[in-house]
């Protein structure tokens, strides 16, 4: 694997607050153009993770690049190269679909041009050319998450970090959620995504689990399967995350099925 | 600059977007200045007093009928013992006993010397002056308008008399609403620019775009101008607004430049929204913010020389008052206004926002870290 197929190169990775060590001590690799899911429970430490190769917090200790920016020091440059859609829906509920495109496109120095075309594109791929002038508060939450995708990869950013993307959402738009991320990743996006929705998983091209701040494993969601000797994403999560976890008697195929 | 203008266009959108907005500019001066500018006095009428008068004299009677006459005191009842007279001082229903002595005039025309004894419900300390100040005038004409009466009959010698002319400058009329109007116009830009501004950010926060912002590759000082020009144009709108409905309800006399009063007060503004974007910094919700601006607005206002003088404040207080922007733009709105001061009268004070507004601006802009 060369160098320059990495975008994200993570070594040591530590964040701690006070006593409390959210990240411990984390190493992986995202090569270009995959689906990486970051996997993990709730409090595994994701959502710091993804703030830290963001740029929005500093690392305690370790190192990590990003885009070939390191995390420590070229924190703007990361900031342009990439697009983030937080766990909290964070378009504006008082703009309409319209003015908050607009906005976005503008704050990452996008053309006027530019930003009409993307808009208009937009508004027709999402189906939503009747509600392009309404509040975004009026949207259904869906609709909402898909247009948050749409704005965090309108600068059309090298590497796209979706924290929790998928979270309330009902199955179907989730599906549909998933065929955007696929489109882009299509187009050479980086997708680095977190979940505990596990059917998700089995979507991405390798996936790590995270367990207490640290990477219990990182693998093709297959190979983590026949590791385990499961059936399902599932089933690994809750080998990693919970050892001592007596089996369901139900399926878990029927378990998983949404 | 592109990207600021992204920003004020869509803080322009959101901030007229909110049903609250109008009100709160076109309202809240409206309210401010027709309710204050009219309650806010130290000027004390219908003072009720009652009388204890044990000579009966036509000298006592016409004293009590000047007290009568005069506007400022109303006539609650009279009564022959002081303990049965002060049940209303308890009761309220009497802010003043006029005691009268027996022989009171007997000893006035025998000895040229008489006594009248005032008994004042001083709880307020000012309003007690006040009271005594009217009363010891009414007794001092009564005094004036006897005399020659009395001397006339008795000797052809006048006494020497200093008679004392007043002129009042700059509010002749004394008028209470001239001093207190540009007062209030203070108080009301100091209280939309430093709350909206406040609120504004942390609304960010609790909404969670502000970490959607984080990520984008807007500068701090960006965002940060991007956030304070719609508020530094709306506060100084209000202020005109103000002035308007000043001028037109009122008739404020305002002597001089309007121009300087909007110098002054673009400069201030920087340091009220600095104060507010401060806030913003280390606060995270809306509550909060609104709580520690609240504080921050008691502790100037009240300091800051609108409702009392600072000069009569304790000289360690007034130490204090010197770091309250308030008190400096107060200060320098009532001589713009009132004397017509111009820009060499005031230049100290400008000096004092421009330094404040670097330093407070400066420390929010530290504090503003682009983290979420």
């Amino acid at each position: 694997m060369s160098t320059d197929s990495i975008i994200i190169k993570a070594e040591d990775l530590t964040k701690r607050f006070g006593k409390f060590t959210a990240v411990d001590s984390i190493s992986f690799e995202v090569k270009k153009g995959e689906i990486f899911g970051f996997l993990g429970a709730n409090g595994a430490g994701k959502t710091t993770a993804i703030k830290m190769l963001c740029g929005l917090w500093k690392p305690t200790t370790g190192k990590a690049n990003v885009a070939g920016f390191d995390v420590y020091k070229q924190t703007e440059q990361i900031k342009k190269t990439v697009g983030y859609m937080s766990q909290k829906f964070s378009l504006y509920d008082d703009l309409t679909v319209k003015e908050n495109v607009s906005f976005y496109g503008g704050v990452y120095g996008l053309s006027n041009n530019s930003i009409k075309e993307k808009s208009e594109y937009l508004i027709k791929k999402l189906e939503i050319e009747k509600e392009k002038d309404e509040l975004i508060k009026s949207l259904p939450l869906g609709w909402k998450q898909k247009l948050a995708f749409s704005v965090a990869v309108l600068h059309d950013p090298l590497l796209v970090f979706l924290d929790e993307p998928t979270g309330g959402v009902d199955p179907i738009t989730r599906r549909q959620f998933w065929n955007m991320i696929y489109e882009s990743a299509s187009n050479g996006v980086t997708i680095f995504v977190t979940t505990h929705y596990m059917d998700e998983a089995e979507y991405c091209d390798r996936v790590s689990m995270m367990v207490d701040g640290k990477i219990a494993a990182l693998d093709t969601p297959r190979n983590l399967k026949n590791r385990f000797n499961v059936k399902s994403m599932h089933d690994v999560f809750v080998k990693l995350a919970r050892p001592d976890y007596v089996p369901n008697p139900i399926p878990s195929n029927q378990i998983t099925t949404l | 600059m592109r990207t600021i203008r992204f920003i004020l266009r869509k803080e322009f959108l959101q901030i007229f977007r909110n049903k609250a907005m109008l009100p709160i500019i076109f309202i809240i001066p409206l309210i401010q200045l027709i309710i204050l500018a009219n309650a806010v006095t130290f000027e004390i009428k219908n003072i009720t007093f009652n009388v204890i008068d044990f000579d009966q004299s036509s000298y006592s009677r016409e004293l009590i009928s000047k007290f009568t006459a005069s506007n400022y005191f109303t006539f609650n009842r009279s009564s022959f013992s002081v303990e049965n007279s002060q049940e209303d001082f308890r009761t309220n229903d009497s802010k003043l006993i006029i005691v009268i002595p027996k022989n009171f005039e007997k000893d006035f025309i025998k000895t040229g010397n008489s006594k009248v004894q005032l008994l004042i419900r001083a709880e307020d300390g000012n309003a007690a002056v006040i009271i005594q100040n009217y009363s010891t005038n009414i007794i001092r004409q009564f005094n004036i308008g006897i005399i020659p009466e009395w001397q006339g009959a008795n000797t052809w010698k006048t006494p020497p008399m200093i008679d004392i002319t007043y002129s009042n400058w700059f509010n002749p009329q004394l008028n209470y609403k001239t001093y207190m109007v540009p007062g209030i116009l203070v108080l009301l830009v100091t209280t939309v620019g430093m709350f909206l501004t406040g609120m504004n950010i942390t609304r960010e926060k609790e909404m969670g775009t502000i970490e959607q912002i984080n990520v984008t590759p807007i500068k701090k000082y960006q965002f940060i101008i991007g956030k304070l020009i719609p508020f530094w144009i709306i506060s100084l709108f209000e202020l005109a607004f103000g002035l308007l409905v000043a001028k037109i309800i009122f008739d404020i006399p305002i002597l001089g430049s309007i121009f300087l009063i909007f110098f002054v007060a673009s400069i201030y503004l920087f340091v009220v929204l600095g104060i507010g974007l401060f806030i913003s910094t280390i606060t995270e919700t809306q509550q909060q913010s609104m709580f520690i601006a609240w504080f921050c607005m008691i502790v100037f206002l009240l300091m800051g020389g609108i409702f009392t003088p600072i000069e009569s404040m304790p000289s360690w207080a007034q130490t204090i008052a010197f770091f309250n922007p308030v008190a400096h733009f107060n200060k320098a709105m009532r001589m713009i206004m009132l004397k017509g001061s111009d820009l060499s009268d005031i230049h100290q004070t400008i000096y004092f926002l421009l330094i404040y507004a670097t330093v407070i601006l400066s420390l929010s802009v530290w504090r503003y870290r682009k983290v979420s």
